[in-house]
């Protein structure tokens, strides 16, 4: 079992180093022009090219990301526990957490922009509203997820409500808190980006999104890949940021993360 | 009615009476007819029956975990709110562990304690005695799932003596466990149970296990759910497993078995 360790990341990376051998095969064998398929070592020129003004539009994105993950999770959270404190809480409302899930983002956000002045704040609005809905429901079912034999146990011990939070309800809810990062973490960065294209917001605030309606405007395909290659990384490395979150804290307890031994 | 041990005056007060308590729940389901039961001290009693006989129900009325519809129930002749007062400690072991999975095996004895604010020192010198008692020293920085299913049974038995708790009520504790470990642990409960002058209400289904653990069998019925018939194990302790294949314990399981076996052949007339 000695290639098992390797072996998720070692089969994922070889099938990406044989989907770019392809790629850059088939559009040097059919000479496909740069306007419409671009080849690997002109996407990575480009991105080299373009970096000042791409790494630029980076930030621009990963700030929008960042901040609205953070709202989505603080705000999530508090909502979460708002609504495990009464059931009422949470019939009145659980519904309304659900319309702004189900409303796409793209219908409200002329809306928020035009409500919100300040255009950073406007996206990171946006983004929060999409990436906040895995958090409530994560977490809501987390805190309700107790073993109530164990409720019993801290009934019979007199526990306070302070105690039975701290000691019982929070860690029991953590997997599940977790479950909801990596949805959410990946969610923070579609809305910033569907937001970003709504909003087409130039000049010093331009995100990725932006580099990728321009360079679609005027026809600068390698550039539209090499924006839409940043926006893909900034996604996987958020995962593997919300899966190593996740293995620190549950690491030593949780099924979910305990190595299962031979 | 009751097997009172003449030697102490203390011991004439029951530790638990049941006067009357029974369960209706809300959608008219009978849970349990009223019974009449008193726990006396160093008393080690059994609930025996079926699944759907109210056992479980009476040891949650008697842990306070549910309050009957009608009759009542005494601690030490008073209502549950006194209990604490008279430092008066009543704990209960699971039909699972019911361990913390994110919490170490030491952590998780010590819930109890922590709980009541005492201080982690002499806390953790109790978690260790009561350790000891369950035989799982050296255990104390291991995680639940690095344990077997009887250790982590042994380490819910811990948590529930490192309180010396007045009161043990145990909800079919080893009803998942396989046979052989079973054995064993109803072996080293028995023994504990000795030591230690604890007053037990078990429930199980397992005829076998009631007559090796207990002093009194209550025998109980399904449908609704009753108290047919009270038994007394007339067997000196402390009890070893060569009890097990005596004539006398073979003599109080086909006693406990036909009493079982009367009330589910008169229930099924019933139907």
């Amino acid at each position: 079992m000695k290639n098992s360790r390797y072996l998720p990341w070692v089969a994922p990376v070889s099938v990406g180093i044989a989907a770019v051998i392809v790629w850059h095969a088939l559009v040097k064998a059919f000479d496909v022009p740069h306007y419409l398929v671009p080849s690997p070592a002109l996407v990575v020129r480009t991105l080299i090219a373009d970096w000042g003004l791409l790494f630029g539009s980076l930030l621009v994105t990963l700030k929008i990301t960042f901040g609205a993950f953070f709202m989505a999770v603080l705000v999530g959270t508090v909502v979460a526990f708002l609504f495990v404190q009464s059931r009422w809480v949470e019939v009145s409302f659980f519904p309304y957490a659900v319309l702004l899930q189900v409303t796409p983002i793209v219908a409200i956000a002329p809306l928020i922009i035009i409500w919100v002045r300040n255009p950073t704040a406007a996206l990171v609005v946006c983004a929060t509203i999409v990436a906040l809905f895995p958090i409530i429901s994560n977490t809501t079912l987390g805190l309700r997820s107790v073993n109530p034999a164990l409720l019993d146990l801290f009934r019979m011990n007199k526990a306070s409500r302070w105690q039975t939070l701290i000691r019982l309800r929070i860690p029991s809810a953590a997997p599940y808190f977790f479950g909801g990062l990596r949805i959410s973490s990946g969610l923070a960065l579609i809305g910033a980006v569907v937001a970003e294209f709504v909003a087409g917001t130039g000049g010093t605030s331009a995100g990725l999104a932006y580099q990728i309606l321009q360079a679609g405007f005027s026809i600068n395909i390698p550039r539209l890949f090499a924006a839409l290659f940043l926006i893909t990384v900034t996604g996987v490395a958020l995962f593997l940021l919300m899966v190593f979150l996740s293995k620190l804290a549950l690491g030593s307890w949780h099924e979910s993360e305990v190595k299962q031994e031979a | 009615m009751a097997a009172v041990p003449a030697s102490a005056v203390e011991a004439r007060v029951p530790v638990v009476e049941a006067l009357s308590a029974d369960k209706v729940y809300a959608n008219g389901t009978r849970a349990l007819n009223p019974v009449e039961l008193a726990i006396w001290p160093g008393e080690f009693v059994t609930l025996l029956g079926p699944s759907g006989c109210g056992k479980s129900t009476l040891l949650k009325m008697i842990a306070n975990l549910i309050a009957p519809s009608a009759g009542r129930l005494l601690w030490w002749r008073h209502g549950f709110d006194r209990v604490g007062e008279a430092g008066k400690q009543l704990v209960m072991v699971f039909q699972d562990a019911t361990l913390m999975p994110w919490a170490r095996v030491q952590a998780n004895v010590r819930l109890p304690l922590d709980l009541q604010k005492i201080n982690r020192d002499s806390a953790n010198s109790r978690v260790a005695e009561a350790l000891a008692l369950v035989g799982l020293t050296g255990f104390e920085r291991h995680y639940p799932r690095q344990l077997s299913g009887g250790m982590q049974m042994r380490a819910s038995i811990a948590r529930a003596l490192v309180t010396d708790p007045n009161l043990l009520l145990m909800d079919e504790p080893f009803g998942a466990l396989d046979e052989i470990t079973r054995n064993r642990l109803d072996a080293d409960l028995i023994q504990l149970w000795w030591k230690k002058k604890l007053t037990v209400v078990f429930v199980t289904h397992s005829i076998y296990e009631a007559v090796f653990l207990s002093t009194r069998v209550i025998v109980m019925a399904a449908r609704p759910g009753r108290v047919l018939a009270e038994v007394k194990i007339d067997e000196p302790h402390p009890r070893s497993d060569a009890f097990r294949v005596t004539q006398k314990f073979a003599g109080y399981a086909k006693q406990l078995s036909e009493h079982l076996a009367d009330a589910s052949s008169r229930g099924a007339t019933d139907l």
